[in-house]
């Protein structure tokens, strides 16, 4: 029965299973602030399963590496990984490792004049992941560190391509 | 939960939008493409090739029975995050196109070319199973360990379980600058009590509680301009509790004098102007720098109650594994002392001998200097000398619906992301190809045939159903010894468990 449930769940939501197990792999307290992390970012996916006020959106546009525009609405306090998820923006591999500042792979590059405005600079944590993006700019963030404010309405952030899609086409 | 759902449904609706405009609605048959290896590589492959077709069916063939590759078996057991890719890679094992199909190792059970009979297409994605030698005396002694073997044994692969350890001893040296250098330096080092939270294994925390190592010596042939670690993992090092760090002073004190505009000796590196190095590597040199001359306090207070300690050496290439009297294990390692050349580019510096040696007493030796990939099987294409599969792009030279991707057809270089992208391209162009005339799936049946030749053989296939039932069953074996999963590491056992009703 229970093996039948877990399964009928699965197929209604596929997460449901996954977002148990990603709690049993945390694993060391030795790295505070990257735990903190993982655990805050856990904590609001279970949050986003049940209703919540409604929070106060901005707008902001994804530039996407072939050109396209995406225009998506992204609530404030969510950081730009959230708003990617919630929104189905649609970047091949975008937040492998879920926020937990281990991959990259939510690199995106703001305008000089926006990056200056964040609130805070990046931490030598974050900064040492960004190190090995690809395509870094000086104005290069890991979008699951930068969370979103009211000033943010109408920011247009860049999604830089991978190595493989800057090779020339096939 | 509900929003990646969310994010599941509304992608396949878009991308089934797209298909029918690209695919036509009328199709003679349905390509099938198997892929060997799932790993990181194979699971993005097949991840970009079902999202970008309409009704291909990818299988995914794995030479053990469980599956995700180096994020099980390499990946440290005290980086749970990086391993949250998982996640993405069930997710694409649960599309009703996909099939994981364990326990077959193809060039063995099944060849590649018979795949090539069963399918339109074929992408290898089976990493790099072995590792570079040095060739040097002594690299047979006991205690002379490849580092892949010992990452192997703490992650309880199953061909290393076996594996002799020793760890009655007070200095190991681990010969390499990369990451996996940093890996294995770091399990030696860290507190025990922070492994035991982790999915190590359990006969490798049995073994660590008792080790004596007290320091790990770290030797590079380059400078610290070429390491090949990166600087979270260095900074993850240098912030060890209880552990020093401790840094090569004839290097780095030359560093000092050439950021102060000095001479510099012929043994040591020269950073011309630091600020004009890239950022990542600026960072990297400076933290080893600011480690080994100015180091903050907040680095010194982990330092000043340590325990055990940790050395990077540079500018050293090992020549000899001296043995102990009775040759049970190494007694030292003697290296000759390089200098560099060349290159205004300082990555690509090469280490030149001196006449100049050194000996560094220990009694256990890694060996960290590199993976490397072996064929599959005397049909496919092989570059034996780097190890990779000769490839345009991902397509094999010469060999019509053959591709790889990841560290097979690339080299054992990439981290996780860059082999994400790798696949993704991989997997980009087998959609050109499908799309194009270049590929027939007429005939080409997919798994069936090839299962019940499996079956023939009498091998024991493994769905990702199964898998998911060793998973549970790993995790509830963990939570009884307070970790987040006790890996089963025979596969005796692994079969039993994904045989069990
Ligand atoms: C020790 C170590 C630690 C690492 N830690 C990190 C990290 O913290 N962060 C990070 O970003 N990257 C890390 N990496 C790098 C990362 O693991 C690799 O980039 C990635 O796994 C490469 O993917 P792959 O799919 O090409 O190879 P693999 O992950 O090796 O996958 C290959 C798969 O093919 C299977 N296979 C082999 N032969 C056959 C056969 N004959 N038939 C069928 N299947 C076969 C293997 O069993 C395996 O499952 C680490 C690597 C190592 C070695
Ligand atoms: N935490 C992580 O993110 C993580 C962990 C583990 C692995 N990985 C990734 O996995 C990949 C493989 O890592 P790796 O450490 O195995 O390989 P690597 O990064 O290529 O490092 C190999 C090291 O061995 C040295 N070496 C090679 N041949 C030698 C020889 N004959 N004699 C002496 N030294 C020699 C190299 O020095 P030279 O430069 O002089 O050749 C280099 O320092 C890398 O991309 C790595 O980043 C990542
Ligand atoms: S999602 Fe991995 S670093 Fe942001």
């Amino acid at each position: 029965m229970a093996v039948t449930c877990a399964k009928l769940l699965r197929t209604v939501c596929p997460k449901f299973l996954l977002a148990n197990r990603s709690a049993c792999l945390t694993a060391p307290a030795f790295l505070p602030s990257r735990r903190q992390n993982f655990l805050q970012y856990q904590k609001k996916r279970f949050c986003s399963s049940v209703p919540r006020l409604k929070k106060e959106t901005v707008t902001l546009t994804f530039l996407m590496p072939d050109g396209e525009r995406i225009e998506t609405p992204a609530k404030v306090g969510d950081n730009l990984l959230d708003v990617v998820i919630e929104n189905d923006v649609d970047i091949d591999g975008f937040g492998a490792c879920e926020g937990t500042l281990a991959c990259s792979t939510c690199h995106l590059i703001l305008k000089p004049e926006h990056y200056a405005q964040l609130p805070e600079p990046p931490t030598d944590e974050e900064l040492d992941m960004l190190d090995l993006a690809f395509d870094l700019q000086d104005t290069s963030r890991l979008g699951c560190q930068v969370v979103v404010t009211k000033n943010m309405e109408g920011w247009e952030v860049r999604v830089p391509a991978g190595v493989a899609d800057a090779r020339e086409p096939s | 939960m509900r929003v990646l759902y969310k994010r599941l449904s509304l992608t396949r609706l878009r991308t089934l939008s797209s298909y029918c405009c690209r695919w036509g609605s009328s199709r003679s048959a349905d390509p099938h493409v198997a892929i060997v290896g799932s790993g990181p590589a194979g699971f993005y492959t097949a991840q970009q090739i079902i999202k970008g077709h309409p009704t291909v069916r990818v299988d995914i063939y794995e030479k053990l029975p469980v599956p995700f590759g180096l994020v099980r078996f390499g990946v440290a057991p005290d980086h749970p995050e990086v391993k949250n890719c998982i996640h993405t890679f069930t997710q694409t094992a649960h599309r009703d196109r996909c099939s994981f199909i364990g326990n077959v190792q193809v060039g063995k059970d099944i060849k590649v070319a018979d795949l090539q009979k069963a399918y339109t297409a074929v992408v290898l994605c089976h990493g790099s199973s072995n590792d570079r030698k040095l060739g040097i005396p002594g690299e047979d002694l006991p205690n002379v360990l490849s580092a892949r073997s010992f990452v192997g044994w703490y992650n309880g692969l199953p061909e290393d379980v076996g594996l002799s350890v020793n760890l009655d001893c007070e200095t190991a040296i681990v010969l390499g600058h990369g990451n996996v250098a940093l890996d294995v330096a770091r399990v030696l080092l860290t507190p025990i009590d922070i492994l035991a939270k982790t999915d190590i294994s359990d006969y490798s925390m049995d073994a660590l509680s008792k080790s004596r190592i007290k320091k790990v010596v770290l030797v590079g042939r380059r400078g610290p301009l070429q390491v090949a670690f990166t600087i979270k993992e260095l900074r993850e090092m240098i912030t060890l509790p209880k552990c020093r760090t401790v840094i090569d002073l004839l290097t780095l004190s030359s560093l000092n004098e050439n950021i102060d505009g000095e001479e510099t000796n012929t043994h040591t590196v020269t950073i011309e102007n630091i600020n004009e190095l890239p950022r990542p590597r600026r960072r990297l040199t400076e933290l080893l720098y600011n480690a080994a001359v100015n180091p903050p306090e907040k680095y010194t207070k982990i330092w000043n109650d340590a325990t055990r300690e940790w050395h990077l050496k540079f500018l050293r290439s090992p020549s000899e594994i001296v043995p102990t009297s009775s040759k049970e294990g190494p007694e030292a390692v003697k290296f000759i002392i390089n200098m560099l050349e060349g290159d205004d580019d300082p990555l690509r510096r090469k280490a030149v001998p001196t006449d100049e040696t050194d000996v560094i007493p220990c009694g256990l030796v890694l060996r960290s200097i590199g993976y490397k990939g072996v064929p599959l099987d005397e049909t496919v294409p092989f570059d034996t000398s780097r190890g990779v599969i000769p490839n345009k792009k991902g397509r094999v030279d010469g060999f019509p619906g053959l591709y790889c991707s990841g560290w097979i057809a690339e080299g054992p270089v990439f981290v996780l992301a860059g082999a994400m992208n790798n696949a993704f391209a991989t997997g980009k162009v087998v959609l050109e190809d499908l799309g194009s005339s270049k590929l027939s799936s007429e005939n080409k049946g997919g798994k069936d045939a090839v299962l019940s030749a499996l079956q023939q053989k009498g091998v024991k296939t493994v769905t990702f159903t199964d898998w998911e039932k060793i998973d549970q069953a790993e995790i509830l074996l963990g939570e009884k010894a307070g970790k987040p999963r006790e890996k089963i590491v025979s596969i005796k056992e692994m079969i039993r468990v994904a045989s069990s009703e």
